[in-house]
């Protein structure tokens, strides 16, 4: 460890101590300091998966606000780890600029700006079976546009009549109205207003971070989503390893299990390290490993032989699970080392 | 280890044709097997070329005997080819891929300078050409789209494509255009003329009681391919019509096909004569059962032991009591020395069924049995250098483990102590790590069987070294549940004794000091503790008033240690394993960690034996004027959810924005009803103060304030899949009830205590929340098992560099520094250690 590294604010803690007590602190550092060869990964695992059988199975608890319901426990760790494409019931936590956070009209406003509107949601459809027409009322400007855009037929005050010649026709128009978004941000189905420590919150169910992002009074800097690729499609690689770790992290101490961080941190990592998340399972980390005996011992057995042996791969006994298979040992831990020994009655080569 | 040959890497790839006839060392041709007498036929499937498998008999390719000759392998050659079905999918790209004239790749080949070096997009465009029905950018031929049907059917605009035609086309693909695509083999071997035949050593037959033979699957599968192909044979040579003969060649296909694998979807699997599906090459291969995971990734031991575990409280926690009959059997090889060879030669007196005796002694001229007869001369022959294979006796290393192995604490190492008796015995003080208890659990034993694989196993997976917890940084291992109340009643206010009790308490732990004629409990604790150990923390017991009296605690939680003593506080679950063991650990070291442990809890089992501490029924008993303030609650809260529902009824009731009208009026019963156990829990404390079950609760001894409101207040609201319970009858739960009666003890609300009774309707709703809990465990361990294998085998090629950056898989770095700051979290208290000399308060633990 070299001292210079240190940033400026230790070195002069450092300095101002005493000769022996600096001593012992830094004995104490490297003390604690991981053993290299250690089989991190493996703790790691082992650390997250042990506590997986003290987990609750099927807890819908309520992050906050009582109506939101999200999956935690084991399923949401599950979720996690899989990097799922769409996670059930996601949520968005959106902060608002600190000068209006306090004005609850402004908040207000924001919020109900934000959930998605369909046709629907302003105005009566209906289909009139008898004369085989489609009956629309309204007083919605807004709404009204968008009908005689879509109809190519005039609003009769608050009314459009539209005649088709079969019902099924009829039907087919209503669905597709029914479809049609009036405003908000996709994704978006509810929204809630809360106070969190003194200012407004805005909760939502359902997720779309590019959209909300580009609202105008919201802190972007603040504003969170628990959907995972969301974040990383939004904000980058970084910022889904971050989510990650907040993530499972916060399902852990919510069941009241006691992991290191640095476990969590490190299954993150692993699974961003190639640039974009992959998942923990065959389709991603264990299914592109180099080794096809380890790919092979895991899941999919055929189908990485086969392909072994069409791209005419070799295998070069570099991780663990090949050597294991081969019967040779490993090189993780004390296998790290290589050493070797001339036995006294070998003779000295040249 | 010495490793004196390493394997460098595994190639994989194709045979063609020629390398298997090649390999090959009999040419199959007959589905006959054995003769009349029972002699296996030459040109047979068990063809004596192939291998042996009888005892007596030897090879007649390498001469070999029985476990000498490991097979060799034979090859039937077919009549038609057929398709390799694992590659099916690959054939079928590249047929599009590639001109049906020319054979060249449907890519020009500026475009394919282009792509060089992207296989998949090379391949992807190729086959466009194809399914559009485009020209050949070569020769200008124009494509016929080609259907592929599964398993293995090809069409070219409804022509069946032959599988002669696909190699023909196969065969005229040049070596560069593969190049691109990346593959190393040729694709004319992706479609077969003639199949290996494996070794017999690989599909054995067995010799049943009655003498007869009963033959491996494959053998079975491939009598049915050399029948079909012989028969396929006659009729091409007496001109059979073409229908028959591509019958007979899709059956061909069939069967090799199943051959490779049985599990195909979209044909029948191949079934034994009594309708069992075949295990053919696929199935022995894959899955758990299969050959990778079953016996590859793992593998059985020898020098191991299994049986059921008790609990032995006078064992040290590094110990485990292994039974007479176990040490007889397991053995370590003990190299002889100078220092060694006389007590190695009483050893080899012994003889192998007294105890610390010996089975074999290895000599450079081989090993030898100790037998009655023989044991004097070994003894006279033995000399340095030789190595005894003697008996595992008191003082050996052994590795102990209980599954399912979930984390590294699953399997640790112990001191051997050999015992009578029949059980392993273990300090119950490592049950945590081990999750075992003794309701009939069952250990492994193993004896590491090298010099250099004891000391590994001593050195790192000693149970003194594995105190702490990598997951959580805090002990693993310590006293627990009795030995938590027993302290406590030790090392709590007014506990005295007299010079004689104490001595009785601390007789075979420690010596009592001279002089003193009474003893308060702190100071008989403090006796377990170094002399110059400082720790102050708050306990468990805190009940976080707004200001802290210190050393003055009404409650006792402040606990004080100084200079070695106790000052103030009660010794509960954070003395026993949380801060104060931990604060041991990182201070003084496994070896006084482990010491502690070891005290204390038998310092605690006295205590408890001293002062006697039981739960009864009666404790849980609560004065009537409780009862009557508990029956008003529940009478409260029943009439509250009545309002509510009929609130609900008239549909007057407050809605919570995006719920239902039925939703909320749940949640609002649901709050209430909350509300109604958690008073009826205050009133349950209230007037049980200082009985066992609380003190155990609050202690952290076992069980919490919960249990107790249960026993005694009352139980609560039962739910099935987190709502009231809403099943059963129509419209009702049990037919006590009224149909569509919502009210509070028609949907699960048990009013009683545990103590008072429950009603036989409270029973049944309390049965239904206890099977769902049963089966959501059920559930659990499985969902959580499969995550573990992920995850592990996702991370497993993660290790430390020495620059302390992680890196997995290739190289690649997956960290820059461990966990960001290179601190292991099992030894991350060193750290506080040194910046906080005095230790004036430190966390506590969960």
């Amino acid at each position: 460890m070299n001292l210079e590294e240190l940033p400026n604010s230790v070195k002069s803690r450092l300095d101002k101590m005493d000769a022996k007590r600096r001593y012992k602190l830094l004995q104490n550092y490297k003390k604690a300091l991981i053993t290299p060869g250690e089989a991190v990964g493996t703790i790691a695992a082992q650390s997250i998966g042990e506590p997986g059988t003290q987990m609750t199975l099927r807890t819908f608890h309520y992050a906050g606000v009582a109506e939101l319901s999200v999956p935690l426990g084991l399923p949401r760790l599950i979720e996690i780890i899989d990097a799922k494409r769409t996670p059930k019931n996601c949520i968005m936590v959106i902060f608002i600029e600190e000068k209006h956070s306090k004005d609850k009209e402004f908040v207000d406003d924001i919020a109900n700006g934000l959930r998605e509107r369909f046709l629907p949601d302003a105005c009566e459809i209906d289909i009139d079976v008898k004369s085989k027409k489609l009956v629309i009322k309204t007083s919605n400007e807004e709404a009204k546009g968008i009908l005689e855009r879509l109809t190519e037929e005039k609003m009769r005050g608050n009314r459009l009549v539209i005649k088709k010649e079969s019902l099924s026709d009829l039907k087919k128009l209503k669905e597709k109205l029914d479809k049609k978004r009036l405003g908000g941000i996709k994704g978006i189905n509810r929204v809630f207003v809360r106070e969190l420590d003194g200012e407004y919150v805005i909760y939502t169910e359902g997720s779309n971070l590019k959209g909300v992002l580009g609202i105008k009074g919201i802190d972007a800097r603040r504003t969170t989503t628990n959907d995972i690729l969301q974040i990383y499609e939004t904000l980058g690689i970084e910022a889904a390893r971050n989510a990650i770790v907040k993530e499972a992290l916060g399902v852990l101490e919510d069941q009241n299990l006691d992991v290191d961080i640095r476990h969590i941190m490190l299954v993150a990592d692993q699974m961003t390290v190639s640039g974009e998340i992959q998942a923990v399972g065959r389709q991603g980390i264990s299914g592109t490993k180099e080794s096809v005996l380890a790919r092979a011992a895991f899941e999919e057995t055929e189908k990485h032989i086969l392909n072994a042996a069409l791209y005419g791969e070799v295998d070069l006994l570099e991780g663990v699970a090949e050597n294991i298979i081969v019967g040779q040992p490993i090189p993780i831990g004390t296998g790290t080392v290589e050493l070797a020994v001339r036995n006294q009655g070998d003779k000295k080569k040249k | 280890m010495v490793v004196r040959k390493k394997i460098k890497g595994i190639g994989f790839g194709l045979f063609s044709s020629k390398m298997i006839q090649k390999l090959s060392s009999a040419k199959i041709h007959t589905p006959n097997t054995y003769d009349e007498d029972g002699y296996p036929i030459e040109g047979g499937l068990m063809d004596p070329r192939l291998g042996v498998i009888d005892p007596g008999i030897r090879c007649k390719t390498c001469g070999g005997g029985l476990g000498e000759c490991q097979g060799h392998f034979g090859h039937i050659e077919l009549t038609r080819p057929v398709i390799h079905v694992g590659y099916a999918k690959e054939i079928h790209q590249l047929l599009k891929a590639t001109c049906r004239s020319c054979s060249r790749l449907l890519m020009s080949d500026d475009e394919l300078r282009k792509h060089q070096g992207d296989n998949g997009k090379i391949l992807e465009i190729s086959q466009k050409v194809n399914e559009s029905e485009g020209f050949c950018p070569h020769c200008g031929e124009k494509q016929i789209k080609i259907k592929f049907v599964r398993p293995y059917s090809y069409y070219e605009d409804e022509n069946n494509l032959l599988v002669t035609d696909i190699r023909e086309r196969f065969e005229k693909i040049s070596d560069k255009d593969l190049a691109y695509l990346g593959w190393k083999i040729r694709p004319e071997w992706m479609v077969l003329s003639v199949i290996p035949v494996l070794p017999i050593t690989i599909r054995p037959s067995i010799t049943l009681e009655s003498s007869d033979r009963s033959e491996d699957d494959l053998t079975h599968k491939l009598v049915d391919i050399l029948r079909i192909n012989q028969r396929l044979e006659e009729n091409i040579n007496s001109g059979a019509p073409q229908l028959i003969i591509e019958d007979l060649w899709d059956l061909l296909q069939y069967h090799i096909a199943t051959y490779f694998d049985n599990g195909i979807t979209g044909i029948p699997p191949a079934r034994h004569r009594s309708g069992r599906p075949l295990k053919t090459i696929a199935q022995r291969l894959k899955g758990k059962e299969g050959r990778f995971r079953k016996n590859l990734s793992g593998k059985r031991v020898n020098f191991s032991a299994r049986t059921v575990i008790s609990p032995d409280p006078n064992l040290s926690i590094n110990e485990v009591g292994v039974p007479e009959l176990i040490a007889l059997e397991l053995t370590v090889p003990e190299e002889v020395n100078e220092r060694n060879i006389d007590e190695l030669r009483r050893i080899i007196l012994n003889g192998p069924k007294k105890h610390p005796g010996a089975h074999n002694v290895i000599t450079p001229y081989g090993r030898k049995r100790i037998l009655e007869e023989n044991k004097k001369d070994l003894v006279e022959t033995l000399s340095i250098g030789d190595v005894v294979e003697r008996h595992i006796r008191d003082g050996d290393t052994v590795v102990f483990n209980r599954q399912p192995s979930l984390h590294r604490n699953s399997m640790m190492c112990h001191t051997v102590k050999v015992l009578p008796y029949n059980t392993l015995r273990l300090n119950p003080a490592v049950c945590a790590p081990y999750n075992a208890d003794f309701d009939g659990d069952e250990m492994n034993l193993h004896m590491p069987q090298s010099e250099e694989a004891i000391t590994e196993a001593e050195v790192l997976m000693k149970v003194q070294e594995c105190i702490i917890s990598p997951r959580f940084s805090m002990p693993i291992i310590g006293g627990e549940h009795d030995h938590v109340s027993g302290m406590y009643l030790i090392t709590r206010k007014n506990s005295e004794f007299t010079r004689g009790e104490a001595l009785d308490m601390v007789k075979g732990i420690v010596k009592l000091p001279p002089g003193k004629k009474k003893f308060t409990g702190k100071e008989i604790f403090s006796l377990l503790l170094p002399k110059d150990f400082n720790l102050t923390y708050r306990g468990k017991l805190c009940e976080g008033c707004r200001v802290c009296k210190k050393e003055k605690c009404d409650v006792e939680a402040y606990v004080s240690i100084r200079e070695g003593k106790l000052v103030s506080g009660i010794i509960e679950k954070e003395g026993m394993k949380g801060v104060l063991l931990n604060e041991l650990f990182t201070r003084y070291g496994p070896d006084v960690a482990r010491e502690y442990i070891n005290n204390s809890t038998r310092l605690a089992i006295r205590g408890m034996m001293y002062y006697g501490f039981s739960v009864g029924i009666d404790e849980e008993d609560l004065p009537k004027g409780a009862l009557n303030k508990i029956d008003d609650i529940i009478d409260h809260a029943e009439k509250e959810v009545d309002r509510l529902i009929k609130l609900y009824n008239k549909g007057k009731s407050k809605v919570i924005p995006g719920k239902s009208a039925k939703e909320s009026l749940e949640d609002y019963i649901m709050a209430e009803l909350g509300t109604a156990r958690d008073g009826a829990g205050r009133i349950a404390e209230r007037y049980t103060k200082g009985n066992s079950a609380i003190i155990m609760a609050k202690t952290g001894a076992r069980g919490t304030l919960f249990n107790l409101t249960q026993m005694a207040g009352m139980v609560g609201q039962q739910a099935v899949r987190g709502k009231r319970i809403d099943r059963g009858y129509h419209n009702r739960t049990l037919s006590h009830f009224k149909k569509g009666d919502l009210s509070a003890e028609a949907s699960g609300f048990v009013g009683s205590s545990f103590k008072r009774g429950l009603s036989p309707t409270e029973y049944f709703f309390h049965s239904m929340g206890g099977r769902e809990s049963l089966v959501d465990t059920a559930i659990r361990t499985g969902r959580s098992g499969y995550m573990q294998r992920r995850l592990i085998n996702a991370l497993q090629d993660l290790k430390v560099y020495p620059d302390r950056s992680v890196r997995g898989d290739g190289g690649v770095i997956v960290q820059f520094t461990y966990g960001e700051d290179g601190i292991d979290p099992m030894k991350k208290y060193y750290l506080e250690q040194s910046d906080n000399d005095q230790n004036e308060f430190r966390r506590t633990s969960k």
